[in-house]
């Protein structure tokens, strides 16, 4: 996608890529450790080997593409990439399954369309639904934070898939709640404490993401608009059904802090490539996203929604751009 | 009428394949290439309906009227798509049942009628019979090397059910590549079909560039060649 400048480029910013893409790593890192006290280290194995694949991978397809090497992994975004995608992806993955959600974000989504700046959709986001379309069952099945795995068993268990790890697991409440037959959401989880647990845990996730995320907006790395559109009609649409029918559908509280929301709010429909470019079309961008979470999590049959709104976004940035672009000063009204 | 045949041979097979080149009927071909056996029966009956299709388009070409040609040719197909249709109902029906619509459909496989018209009309019944023949084989080359791919990749087997085709013969001709595979849904839903599409149609392009380079680099190696400065420079 060719970017179009929106605004009159006289004073460099001193914001390169690698600069850019270094801050927003930082910022991850609350989440990375907010993630790994209530699940346990499967994240932050899935990061480590997602990166190191990522990284070999890169190498490989520029040397295919014939491009010099250095820069293209030095510029920080095929690690970025990865981390996403390591932290998006449930903490109980195995090397395979990480190894081929890599493969598709750096070679299919990314490199495939002509490399970093002109991918249409978000590369973490094409590797992780790809890889709930491909593999469902393992997918959809997270850590409890009840009950974790030590350092070493979960080391084990992610290059040999050997022992049971079924007593560590459970599914999300978002799932559950997609669910429900016949019983309320207040039932539900009135009989399930490892729900209200995960909820628990969920939020201080939550809250990690949004502070990496104010941290990213105070550096000015991305503008207010996206973030807060998207979380904003998200929580409007989650509030028209939740007071209507607080039984069947999910608060707005539950629908911000549980799953990605947050996550997504500040990590990846940011991506500057991928999203919309002026501001009133981050608006719209990140509204639009915001409905089709809503919309996918509550009626479709995935347990969450945001690489699929997220990519389906993405495909219409590009138009949103064009009848979003902002009119020249001094030029005529019409 | 040697060179001529090898040409339509190499065009249906490779140069001028109608999946990898002209990319026509791909609706059939993304969506039953599944598995080997699906690919193959689809590429049997369309083989079939195109190499007859272009006998009677031949046959009957000084006898209709060129105002009305398509419509007609259309209906020659029609009448053949409802023969392979109730053959494969009398004899492979579980088939039948798994290509579902795909079987009808292949009526309105552009390359069919692409053949019709662009070659069965204007030919003798030998050329047309031989052109059908090249193409359809081509065709069903792509349609069984994707449906191979995608099922050895989404189920880890080869050749799984091919006794819907050959009957008690394949009883066991089943290839489990990898014992315990988890499957890759991916590969055996749409996606994975536009993706594998993508991928063959780059590596024919890969090998046809190959392949040029090969040829033009040759000849010119060691013989200093004489640029033309005046006249027409084409």
């Amino acid at each position: 996608m060719i970017k179009q400048l929106l605004s009159s480029p006289h004073l460099h910013g001193g914001n390169r890529s690698q600069r850019i893409m270094l801050l927003v790593m930082l910022a991850c890192l609350p989440g990375l450790a907010a993630q790994t006290y209530w699940f346990g280290y499967g994240t932050m194995i899935n990061i480590i080997w997602a990166v190191g694949l990522g990284i070999a991978l890169e190498a490989g397809v520029m040397h295919l593409r014939q491009r010099p090497i250095k820069p293209a992994i030095s510029d920080g975004s095929v690690i970025l990439t990865c981390v996403l995608l390591g932290l998006a992806l449930p903490p109980h993955a195995s090397w395979w399954l990480v190894g081929v959600g890599v493969l598709f974000a750096v070679v299919f989504a990314k490199h495939l369309y002509g490399g970093l700046g002109n991918n249409p959709f978000n590369p973490a986001m094409v590797g992780y639904a790809l890889l709930l379309i491909a593999f469902p069952a393992a997918m959809t099945v997270w850590a409890s934070p009840e009950q974790q795995l030590t350092f070493n068993q979960q080391w084990q268990w992610f290059w040999s898939q050997q022992g049971t790890i079924d007593g560590y697991t459970q599914a999300t409440p978002l799932d559950a709640y997609k669910h429900l037959q016949g019983s309320t959401i207040h039932e539900l989880r009135a009989n399930n404490p490892g729900v209200i647990a995960y909820e628990q845990a969920s939020w201080w996730i939550s809250m990690a993401y949004l502070a990496g995320g104010l941290m990213l907006l105070a550096l000015r790395v991305f503008t207010w608009h996206a973030p807060v559109a998207m979380l904003t009609s998200l929580g409007l649409l989650a509030l028209l059904f939740g007071t209507g029918e607080p039984d069947l559908y999910a608060s707005p509280t539950q629908h911000l802090t549980l799953g990605a929301s947050l996550f997504a709010a500040f990590f990846i429909i940011t991506d500057p490539v991928t999203s919309a470019t002026s501001r009133r079309g981050k608006l719209i961008f990140g509204a639009g996203i915001g409905m089709l979470i809503y919309i996918i999590r509550t009626w479709g049959s995935y347990p969450d929604a945001v690489a699929f709104a997220v990519l389906l976004m993405n495909l219409s940035a590009p138009l949103i751009d064009q009848y979003t672009q902002p009119k020249v000063y001094g030029s005529n009204k019409n | 009428m040697h060179a001529e045949s090898t040409k339509l041979i190499k065009d249906g097979l490779w140069n001028n394949n109608p999946a990898l080149v002209q990319l026509l009927g791909l609706c059939p071909l993304l969506a039953v290439t599944n598995s080997f056996v699906n690919a193959l029966g689809l590429g049997l009956v369309t083989t079939f309906v195109l190499v007859a299709a272009n006998a009677l388009v031949s046959l009957s070409r000084h006898h209709i009227n060129s105002d009305v040609r398509l419509p007609t040719f259309v209906m020659i197909i029609a009448a053949l798509v409802t023969i392979a249709e109730l053959l494969m109902q009398a004899m492979t029906y579980e088939l039948y049942q798994i290509l579902g619509i795909f079987i009808p459909l292949i009526v309105t496989n552009c390359a069919i009628l692409g053949r019709a018209e662009a070659y069965a009309c204007k030919n003798n019944l030998g050329p047309a019979i031989l052109d059908g023949l090249a193409m359809g084989i081509g065709f069903m080359l792509v349609l069984v090397l994707l449906g191979g791919l995608r099922e050895m990749l989404g189920q880890g087997t080869l050749f799984a059910d091919m006794h819907l085709i050959f009957g008690s013969l394949a009883n066991n001709w089943q290839l489990t590549l990898i014992d315990d595979y988890q499957g890759f849904l991916f590969a055996i839903l749409p996606p994975g079909a536009f993706i594998g599409m993508g991928l063959l149609i780059a590596a024919k392009n890969i090998i046809d560039g190959y392949m040029e380079q090969r040829h033009t680099v040759a000849p010119s190696s060691g013989e200093s060649r004489r640029v033309r400065v005046t006249g027409t420079i084409s």
